[in-house]
């Protein structure tokens, strides 16, 4: 059944913009993006949008809606009452470059300071082997879309721009504990550059990451607080410290 | 064009930095979020103030911690001269007996600071209180009042990276509350094979707070989470499963056994100033 809808979508780019009221016809069972293409093919022929698969699994489509962090081709028209006005806007945290399209290479930088996964040096190709149970906490970090809502959402380079130099943010950090977790991983200083160069310590854990993963990863819990736990390991236990040096190992068996 | 700008009650001075630094999407208000998203944290400030209030009164009133058999979470063990004698978990005498302007400094103040050190560093009740305390955030895309932000970084927060020690003491605790949980099978006589709805209330509060030590984050990296390779540790693999399946619930064993453990106190204070009585189911 078809309903009306009052939008308010922000037009505009770096410089300057503002929110725009349209109206404009929904049919049961569309999404927040069936509706912004219907404006886009009706009303507003140059509004910029970046979407792409159309299914929750490419990351394209975020943005926030009603003030929330979200993907707008997950996001049914039918969770908001019909008197609602709907309120779209760009991504907070990062530049836009037009309307909803926000400039995310902030997380691509910060990618790139991850360093990679190091086999040991006597391990050809093809020759690794690992156990499920060794490889299935990873897993679930390997379910990341790459939608940046987390990164944000999280108010420590939301609310201070500032910080974007230190803190890499919770989709690094579920990459880190990746690789940490990683039963071949060779590189054993990852705990430390983790609470050095990527900022974990700027982390306190209030969880807003794992609420608007789409993916419904718990960053939080299954990543960051290990990854938390491994620091204090290497770092703050007076005791593990002393463990690692009497019986020679660097804290991770 | 024509743009709506928009103004609401959340709007404040754009003051440069965060969700109104330059580049970003120019709005004003700190959130446009439309639902009640400020409930959880007053709900939260709420309760655990009420706990503080209550906690800190007791604490200092120093007595109606113990009926025969029973005694107060909040006074348990009893490790000064000044407790009550013939309490389950009476330990000795410790520390003695301390006093401050003539006045006796109450025993329950060096046993507090254990679990309270507990909670202050549970990785949950960070979350609950930097968002409703501190508001840093008070909720997720909603912009904080604060200027400058380094998290656990620096003194004083840099402490919380000490929660296994309070985990380790919270366990000790946890060893005494059950054995006073356990002398409850006594009659006020002493004499064993009794049980009375203040056994159910110190055995629920022991459990409960079994549960929220066991679904600790720490206790799973203890456990097992520290591993790099779960394949050659089946038995630390087998208990890192079982404290992951507790640590889904962690947020809901914090809330009830911070309600248990007060519940418990009052229920022996009320049963110590003779305002019940302690019913006897045998």
């Amino acid at each position: 059944m078809a309903r009306t809808l009052k939008l308010r979508i922000w037009r505009g780019t770096d410089k300057d913009g503002g929110l725009q009221d349209v109206t404009v016809e929904a049919n049961s069972g569309e999404v927040v993006l069936d509706i912004i293409h219907r404006v886009q093919a009706t009303q507003m022929g140059d509004l910029a949008v970046r979407w792409n698969c159309k299914a929750g699994k490419c990351g394209s489509c975020s943005m926030e809606i009603n003030g929330k962090p979200r993907l707008a081709c997950m996001t049914q028209i039918s969770a908001y009452p019909e008197d609602e006005v709907i309120t779209i806007t760009p991504l907070r945290a990062f530049p836009v470059i037009k309307d909803l399209v926000t400039d995310v290479s902030f997380n691509y930088k910060k990618a790139l300071e991850v360093r990679a996964y190091e086999p040991p040096s006597d391990l050809a190709p093809g020759e690794a082997r690992m156990q499920q149970v060794d490889v299935e906490r990873s897993q679930e970090f390997r379910k990341c879309i790459e939608c940046f809502l987390c990164q944000n959402t999280c108010h420590v380079i939301r609310d201070h721009e500032e910080n974007k130099k230190s803190f890499a943010g919770p989709r690094f950090f579920i990459r880190l504990a990746e690789l940490d977790m990683h039963p071949l991983d060779t590189l054993r200083n990852r705990k430390q550059s983790a609470q050095k160069e990527h900022g974990l310590g700027m982390c306190n854990i209030t969880k807003c990451c794992t609420e608007v993963c789409p993916e419904h990863i718990r960053i939080t819990d299954n990543a960051i607080i290990p990854m938390k736990e491994r620091v204090v390991d290497v770092k703050y236990d007076p005791l593990r410290w002393l463990g690692s040096v009497i019986r020679k190992r660097d804290g991770i068996l | 064009m024509e743009l709506w700008y928009e103004t609401s009650p959340m709007a404040i001075d754009t003051s440069g930095n965060g969700v109104f630094s330059e580049g970003r999407a120019k709005l004003s208000a700190r959130t446009l979020r439309t639902d009640k998203w400020w409930i959880q944290p007053a709900i939260t400030v709420f309760v655990l103030f009420s706990f503080i209030v209550y906690a800190t009164f007791r604490a200092f009133e120093n007595g109606k911690y113990f009926a025969e058999p029973l005694i107060s979470p909040f006074y348990s063990p009893c490790l000064s001269t000044a407790c009550v004698k013939g309490s389950p978990s009476f330990v000795g005498t410790i520390f003695g007996t301390y006093h401050i302007f003539g006045m006796t400094v109450s025993p329950s103040l060096f046993i507090l600071i254990f679990p309270l050190a507990f909670r202050m560093t549970c990785y949950y009740y960070r979350k609950a209180y930097y968002r409703s305390f501190w508001m840093s955030p008070p909720a997720c895309a909603v912009a904080e009042p604060h200027a400058k932000y380094t998290g656990e970084t620096r003194a004083p927060l840099i402490i919380q990276n000490g929660h296994r020690y309070a985990f380790y003491a919270g366990l000790v605790f946890n060893v005494f509350l059950t054995i006073d949980a356990i002398g409850a099978f006594r009659n006020e006589k002493g004499q064993w094979g009794h049980m009375s709805v203040g056994t159910l209330v110190l055995l629920a509060n022991a459990t409960f707070l079994w549960l929220y030590s066991m679904s600790c984050h720490t206790c799973r990296h203890t456990v097992g989470g520290r591993l790099r390779n779960f394949s050659k540790h089946p038995i630390r693999y087998k208990l890192w499963t079982w404290v992951s399946i507790l640590n889904h619930k962690h947020q809901n064993f914090a809330w009830i056994s911070l309600f248990g453990v007060a519940l418990a106190d009052l229920y022996v204070r009320q049963v110590s100033g003779h305002s019940i009585r302690n019913l006897y189911f045998f």
